[in-house]
């Protein structure tokens, strides 16, 4: 196989893989983030103190997440079907993808949510908040880093589930390798193409890294952020100077 | 302006019940500030934190500026609309600040009033207005990871009075900073009370914030109110626990068998008098001083004197009715013959 055999065939599975992955990360923080918030709020002591919702939420998050993703993917054939009006290609092999990751994804908001400090919740409660305030200007801006970094992982999670998507046409770069590597003995091929995912899943791990990193940091200063915020304040500000 | 009757607060949990509050009376005035002391464990966390029902009373009831907010719906996590609008009313300060840490000092103090629903420009011109009061008009672009622990109490305290509250709650809002910073804070809170008007129910741990700060107390033991009044009552009571603690003279001496020692408590207008010369020179005696204090609790100076007079109770009835007489509050902690009075 000649450079340009195999740049004409990745190209497009590298395409296909980043639409997958692209459309079924969008669709998943839609429905996965009040899927996580909603566990947080309904378990015992939050907001919408609800037991046997709680309990219904939870029991399907961990039924969707013990099934293997290729047995997801082939029980909802159907349902892909109805959804997309096609079984095969990319746009349908994110339907599957999406729905194996909002369990992941909600499980993940779910930790960071609960993290979030118990007197935030009652500072914002003092000050008359609802929850509908609580969620939207407490808990996910404070929770925020986490969900980020968990936004990356489900990134990277369904990276790696695209692979598996070939088994409905869906293409994309794991299917090519298993197709040329694995069925046609293209061993170098193969590599070269787990070589470009390794890159990708690099990549966006660093750049969810970095964005935790900012968020997190807010106001602590150094590096670029103080270049961006050249008028922030020392930490060693005079607290007498203040009082007097 | 907050009242609470026979308010009481029993925690359930796995069958075993743990009472926090075992019938609370408290009556704060307007414009006072108000201290509840008392050691961990004592209730008196859950005592504020019943006042804007963070905590839901078991049963009693509590009324802030007239309003019955016992009688408002809703849970602990979710409150029906009209206590969420009186807690508005009521700004709350917290022992480790509580602001978040994705909004910066500014943010911190608009989002009360977000929840009000005050728009941009209002927001703006309020926030900015707060911070000046509490001196920190030059932080509003700040992050709280940026400020001490003192200027991150302020925020928290221009935060609560976003709202334009009549009440604040402070619960233990100190008790995280050191003790120039605590005198700071407390003469914030001493100054917005006065400034405004504004009612302040703190609690503590710490006798020297009722010293520095308060008008009136209450003493907590074991989910009760064991004693409470204006400072000035208190230590006019000379059996008064917190009065003790408030001016403790223990380390001071005890004076010789066969003398009557007194404990002299003068307050405002009486501590200028030169009691001590006019008593020696009227009747001709002999005065030991054991030791003495002069502090200023409430505003107002208070002395505390413990001195000894020679000979038993007897002979002393005239100089102690002398004494009393010119104001002074006298106590006879110990006599070498007959009944203490």
């Amino acid at each position: 196989m000649t450079w340009d055999q195999m740049w004409e065939l990745m190209w497009p599975a590298t395409q296909e893989t980043f639409q997958m992955v692209g459309v079924a990360t969008v669709c998943t923080v839609i429905l996965g983030l009040p899927l996580g918030v909603l566990l947080v709020l309904t378990s015992k002591g939050g907001a919408l103190q609800n037991q046997p919702v709680n309990k219904v939420l939870g029991a399907i998050v961990n039924l969707a997440r013990s099934l293997p993703f290729i047995i997801l993917m082939i029980a909802l054939i159907s349902f892909t079907r109805w959804l997309t009006g096609n079984s095969l290609g990319w746009q349908a092999a994110t339907v599957p993808l999406t729905v194996g990751a909002i369990p992941f994804f909600a499980r993940l908001v779910e930790t960071s949510v609960r993290e979030v400090d118990r007197g935030l919740i009652e500072a914002v409660q003092s000050m008359g908040g609802g929850t509908w305030t609580l969620v939207r200007k407490t808990l996910v801006p404070e929770a925020l880093p986490g969900i980020v970094a968990s936004v990356t992982t489900t990134i990277i999670a369904l990276i790696g589930y695209s692979a598996m998507a070939g088994t409905v046409g869906g293409g994309g770069l794991g299917d090519l390798a298993y197709r040329y590597g694995y069925l046609r003995f293209e061993t170098a091929f193969m590599w070269i193409i787990v070589a470009e995912i390794a890159i990708i899943v690099t990549i966006i791990q660093l750049a969810g890294d970095y964005a935790v990193r900012r968020l997190a940091n807010r106001g602590q200063g150094g590096g670029r952020t103080r270049l961006l915020r050249p008028r922030a304040a020392t930490p060693e500000a005079d607290e007498s100077a203040v009082a007097s | 302006m907050i009242t609470t009757t026979d308010l009481t607060k029993v925690y359930r949990s796995r069958g075993r019940e743990v009472t926090a509050l075992a019938g609370v009376d408290l009556h704060v005035r307007p414009g006072e500030v108000y201290g509840v002391v008392g050691t961990s464990g004592a209730g008196k966390s859950t005592l504020i934190r019943c006042v804007n029902m963070l905590e839901r009373p078991t049963s009693g009831t509590v009324t802030v500026d007239g309003l019955e907010l016992t009688a408002l719906s809703g849970g602990e996590n979710r409150a029906g609309r009209e206590l969420r609008e009186a807690r508005r009313r009521i700004g709350m300060v917290f022992q480790h600040f509580n602001l978040l840490a994705s909004r910066t000092v500014q943010q911190n103090v608009e989002l009360p009033l977000e929840i009000i629903g005050l728009d941009r420009t209002q927001r703006r011109r309020k926030a900015a207005e707060l911070l000046d009061l509490v001196g920190l008009g030059d932080k509003a672009r700040s992050y709280p990871n940026q400020l001490s622990g003192g200027q991150k109490q302020r925020v928290g305290i221009a935060r609560a009075l976003a709202g334009d509250p009549k009440v604040l709650l402070s619960d233990e809002a100190t008790s995280a900073l050191d003790p120039e910073t605590t005198r700071s804070i407390l003469k914030l809170l001493r100054d917005l009370n006065q400034q405004l008007g504004l009612t302040v129910l703190l609690i503590t741990h710490e006798m020297d914030v009722i010293k520095s700060v308060c008008d009136s107390a209450a003493l907590m033991r074991g989910g009760r109110v064991v004693e409470s009044g204006s400072l000035t009552d208190l230590l006019a009571e000379p059996a008064s626990e917190l009065a003790r603690e408030l001016f403790p003279l223990s380390e001071f001496g005890t004076g010789h068998p066969g003398s009557t020692v007194l404990e002299i408590t003068f307050q405002g207008d009486t501590s200028a008098q030169p009691f001590v010369s006019q008593l020696a020179r009227t009747y001709q005696i002999d005065i030991n001083i054991l030791g003495a204090a002069v502090e200023t609790i409430a505003g107002r100076m208070v002395g505390r004197m413990r001195v000894e007079l020679s000979g038993g109770h007897q002979d002393n009835v005239v100089p102690i009715g002398y004494l009393r007489e010119q104001g002074l509050q006298v106590d006879v902690i110990g006599a070498a013959n007959g009944a203490v009075a």
